[in-house]
């Protein structure tokens, strides 16, 4: 194909370019930009109007010139390579080797967009992943082929907790890998995310996509589609369980809502665009299991709630997405901080039980979780009444309460708990109360497990 | 030739079409559209699949006709995509395509009636089986019946009779944004049973009624739409996912196919339409999908059938018109919404009814539809205007799903206009005491939530017995009666009569209670007794 290349920039405004004098450029097409200096860029058709093509910059057109650039289209929208050559490999934002290997090669290319899942091909989710983190895998399990999201806000560990449940996941021993992809890290928080991660990069189960607070905002709103892209092939065509990372979400809705601004459009809550929804559903929904694949696409976005409101468009349309959250909340010296009560697994009530994980699983979150409620009220009422006041079965909740702190929550960050361990530190927790107040669990479950005084 | 001169996501304008209609279908470049706005031959389309790649340029072709649905036998029982393409048995990427034919197939036919018999508009002159668990009915256009095929197996499309010279198909299109003919509106007052305790005790909607069903995310719509859809008593449901999750359709398909109809014995599945325009399929199509469900609600209840349609989000829906306005420039009122949207929300639900049906039987239209308020503001746009035009509003609160209270029904901020019309109907079919447990259990309600924020203020102990009798009454009602898990086997579905049953055992109890207090037993012993098995009632099928 010879390409054409155009040098007629009509405009330039923040990063939005219009190319005029164009003929069939299609929207959603990929584009190379060349500048005088030498310099490539990349960019994105957002509209065609007859002849003239509005390209969004991927890495912004300051230096731009409205004469001497040269831009030419791909006659497509955006393909990836995908395949296997990505395990092990850390890339930009964009997909270009960090590592100091050659440009990423596959057998094939995919659209970055991807297509939608045709909804009677997929399967419901139906086992867990197993994180290796307490009260994750007790209490909001992760299921394969799943969305859930991590909620947390600034100052939290969040990014520590995302990469810890990078490192440690697995499938029960079938193939596993991981794409983490990194919107608007700084460099200290990407370098310890690639400690975390590098046995797990060593071994060929990772790719990590790094796009960094001081590389180019817009090719943020790539990031996340190459990731998913190549997940997609990996889980769906290759048959491995895959687990995607995205952090931090609200980085990226940023570079939406910049895009957006600068075209002019009617804001919708907080300035952020009204296809804010859409847009992100159409990356958290590359998510599942599909008929008659072995593999699964399971996806934790990660974000930071600004000022901790959970009705802030990103996290209230995340929430709307995804099939659950595990919410961070401040607490004092505990790592990880997860926010028990707040958080739910959806679709953990099929991932779980007999010939999954254990049989009294649903049975024993349930009970933990109804504890705990308890013990948050007796809390607030002892601070009114002082704890000399409470009953003895309120008393009894917050040492359970105090307990689940101490034993099953709090872990390293790089502690890895079999299943068996986090049972064990379970049952010590909820034996904490006597047996009767246990109704929730079933007498055999008991009879087995409990252990009188914790 | 009409070509496309401007590509903006979904929005596709084209010069070169005169002679075009309002809402006529188009193909630009391959996929399909509808016209939304017309100026001279300059048209603004709505396109049905992604645009990437669609340029300047590209062809387009009038496809003759506004957006119509497919009215056929083989809808029940099936999966479709908002523009009602059949799902099943395609690919497992769903890649942009052009509007097809779908395959042919044979179906059993058997005449009603013979020729030569004078036959209204919308009378039955044939059924179809082997379509989900309904016979389907072949409706008569009116006239006379001049031919008529004898039983056998026929493709959809083959005349299977003449009437006054007309030719019958099992199947038709009919324009999805207008109303299917009916004689009239009844007004007769039946309740759709959901087998929702919190629903057809307090909160009940009836036969041809409108639901909103707003609540933030999580608070359990999905969950009680879906109960709904398995377990109401409607003749046909139409379940229309409309810009929501993947693995919540494969859920509902999954389950939909394994439960037994309870009233027929044959799988859910066949009493069941689905229209699943997930939220990562175009935008466009989900805009569509709420006129797809609607109207083929409205045929079955043409054949005098009683027809659900429920629509999870209906936000979703308002949210694509929204973004398809946005991009055409149109000057937005109310957050970025345009103008038409109060209109538009009232069209849509002024599609339900109780009617009377062209055949002259009477045939029912239910429409349910969730709302997603964001940040769960319920002043918003979408919640403020439907709760306008609905009969029936089922607030799910955030504060009691937190508390895991499912349903999170908020029985004080939650209304049904037909709630004591509906209660009388109970009366006359043989449940005595259904108007008076009903207005006993809103009452001890509503005083035990006056009672409880005082008892905030003051603490409860401070409260004489009456008082903390009603209060403990509260909670009996909340956790024994309102209470309903959708995962629980026993309980899952709640007859009418076991609602009375368990209403009036929980009663019973408090009134014991209130004669202690009476009596002068001390508030602590009367609330230190054991309520384990009033309140493991439900539990017990
Ligand atoms: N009736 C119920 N019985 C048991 N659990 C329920 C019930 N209703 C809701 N839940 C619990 O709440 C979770 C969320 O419910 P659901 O998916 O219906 O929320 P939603 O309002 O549709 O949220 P979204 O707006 O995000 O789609 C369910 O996964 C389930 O765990
Ligand atoms: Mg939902």
């Amino acid at each position: 194909m010879i390409e054409l290349e155009y040098t007629s920039l009509s405009e330039l405004r923040g990063p939005l370019a219009v190319v005029s004098g164009v003929s069939k450029v299609g929207w959603d097409e990929f584009a190379t930009i060349r500048l005088s200096s030498g310099e490539t860029r990349h960019g994105l058709v957002l509209e065609v109007d007859r002849d003239l093509a509005l390209v969004q910059v991927l890495e912004g057109t300051s230096g731009m010139a409205g004469d001497r650039t040269r831009v030419a289209f791909a006659g497509s929208p955006l393909r990836v390579p995908v395949g296997p050559g990505w395990l092990g490999r850390v890339c930009d934002g964009r997909g270009r080797p960090l590592d100091g290997g050659p440009a990423v090669f596959g057998a094939s290319t995919a659209p970055a967009a991807g297509f939608p899942l045709n909804p009677t091909w997929r399967v419901p989710p139906a086992e867990p992943v197993l994180t290796g983190v307490s009260a994750i895998d007790l209490l909001t399990t992760l299921v394969r082929g799943q969305k859930i999201a991590l909620f947390s806000a600034a100052g939290l560990p969040h990014l520590e907790l995302a990469a810890q449940i990078a490192a440690q996941s697995h499938a029960g021993g079938e193939p596993f890998s991981v794409v983490f992809a990194a919107m608007g890290l700084t460099h200290a928080d990407a370098a310890s995310v690639r400690d975390a991660l590098e046995l797990r990069s060593a071994a060929g189960e990772l790719v990590l996509l790094l796009n960094l607070a001081d590389d180019p905002v817009i090719e943020r709103v790539l990031t996340p589609r190459i990731a998913l892209t190549v997940a997609e092939h990996l889980a769906f065509e290759m048959g491995r369980h895959v687990l995607v990372v995205m952090a931090d979400m609200t980085s990226y809705c940023e570079a939406l809502r910049e895009v957006s601004a600068a075209r002019g459009e009617i804001p919708a809550r907080r300035a952020y665009p009204g296809y804010l929804y859409s847009d992100l559903a159409s990356l958290y929904e590359r998510c599942g299991r599909v008929r008659g694949r072995p593999g699964s696409l399971t996806l934790l976005p990660v974000l930071t709630m600004p000022a901790g409101d959970i009705t802030h468009p990103v996290p209230d349309l995340t929430g709307y997405i995804t099939e659950g959250q595990i919410v961070l909340s401040p607490q004092a010296d505990l790592y990880p901080p997860i926010d028990a009560l707040s958080s739910l697994s959806r679709l953990m009530r099929r991932g779980v039980g007999e010939g999954r994980t254990r049989p009294e699983h649903m049975d024993l979150a349930a009970q933990t979780l109804a504890a705990l409620a308890r013990a948050r009220q007796a809390g607030e009422l002892a601070e009114i009444v002082g704890a000399g006041a409470l009953s003895a079965t309120d008393r009894g909740h917050l040492d359970l309460a105090r307990a689940f702190a101490t034993h099953l929550l709090t872990q390293r960050a790089d502690e890895e708990r079999t299943l068996e361990e986090t049972f064990d530190r379970a049952w010590r927790v909820v034996s904490v109360l006597p047996r009767r107040e246990l109704a929730m669990l079933g007498e055999d479950a008991l009879d087995a497990c409990y252990r009188e005084g914790g | 030739m009409a070509g496309v001169t401007r590509v903006n996501g979904p929005l596709v304008e084209v010069d070169g079409l005169g002679g075009a209609a309002m809402f006529e279908l188009v193909d630009v470049g391959g996929i399909p559209g509808e016209i939304v706005a017309l100026t001279g031959d300059h048209a603004t389309v709505q396109a049905y699949e992604y645009t990437g790649g669609l340029e300047p340029g590209a062809r387009v072709v009038s496809l003759g006709g506004p957006l119509s649905a497919r009215l056929g036998p083989h809808l029940l029982g099936g999966i479709f995509d908002g523009l009602l393409r059949p799902l099943d048995g395609t690919e497992m990427w769903l890649k942009p395509s052009p509007l097809r034919a779908p395959g042919r197939r044979l179906w059993p036919f058997r005449p009603l009636v013979p020729a030569g018999t004078p036959v209204a508009p919308g009378t039955p002159i044939g059924s179809v089986t082997g379509s989900g668990a309904l016979p389907y009915l072949v409706l008569s256009p009116g006239g006379t019946v001049t031919a008529v095929r004898p039983a056998g197996g026929y493709a959809a499309d083959a005349a299977v009779a003449s009437v006054s010279g007309r030719k019958v198909t099992m199947e038709w299109l009919w324009p999805v944004r207008r109303g299917l003919p009916y004689r009239g509106r009844l007004d007769e007052q039946v309740p759709l049973i959901t087998g929702q305790r919190v629903i057809d005790l307090l909160l009940p909607v009836r036969r041809g009624g409108t639901v909103a069903v707003p609540g933030g995310f999580g608070t359990g719509k999905t969950v009680l739409l879906q109960q709904i859809a398995k377990w109401c008593d409607a003749d046909v449901v139409v379940y229309i996912g409309c810009g929501e999750r993947g693995n919540e359709m494969a859920d509902v398909l999954a389950e939909l196919r394994e439960l037994a109809d309870p009233r027929t014995g044959g799988r859910l599945l066949d009493r069941t339409v689905v229209i699943a325009n997930t939220s990562n399929m175009p935008m466009m199509a989900r805009e569509a999908s709420v006129y797809t469900g609607v109207t083929v609600a409205e045929h079955f209840r043409d054949m005098g059938y009683h027809a659900v349609v429920i629509a999870d989000s209906t936000s979703r829906w308002a949210e694509a018109r929204r973004e398809f306005a946005s991009r055409g420039g149109a000057l937005p009122a109310e957050e970025g919404y345009p103008a038409d949207l109060a209109s538009a929300i009232a069209a849509f639900y002024e599609r339900a009814g109780l009617v009377t049906t062209l055949g002259g039987e009477p045939g029912s239209v239910t429409i349910i539809g969730a709302v997603s308020p964001p940040g769960g503001d319920l002043t918003e746009p979408v919640t403020t205007h439907t709760q306008r035009f609905v009969r029936t509003v089922w607030n799910l609160e955030r504060a009691l799903a937190y508390a895991r209270h499912y349903p999170a029904v908020s029985w004080n901020g939650s209304f049904s206009r037909d709630g004591a019309a509906l209660a009388g109907w109970h009366v006359r079919n043989g449940r005595r005491d259904w108007v008076a447990a009903r207005t006993r259990v809103a009452g001890l309600l509503a005083e035990a939530d006056r009672l409880s924020a005082l008892a905030e203020l003051v603490g409860a102990a401070a409260f004489p017995a009456r008082e903390r009798v009603v209060l403990l009454a509260g909670r009996l009602l909340r956790e024994g009666l309102l209470q309903q898990s959708a995962l629980s086997a026993a309980d899952a579905y709640c007859a009418p009569e076991r609602t009375g049953r368990l209403t009036s055992q929980i009663l019973d109890v408090v009134d014991e209670c209130l004669q202690l207090a009476e009596q002068g037993m001390p508030a602590a012993e009367i609330e230190t007794r054991d309520f384990s098995d009033v309140l493991r009632a439900k539990e017990r099928p």
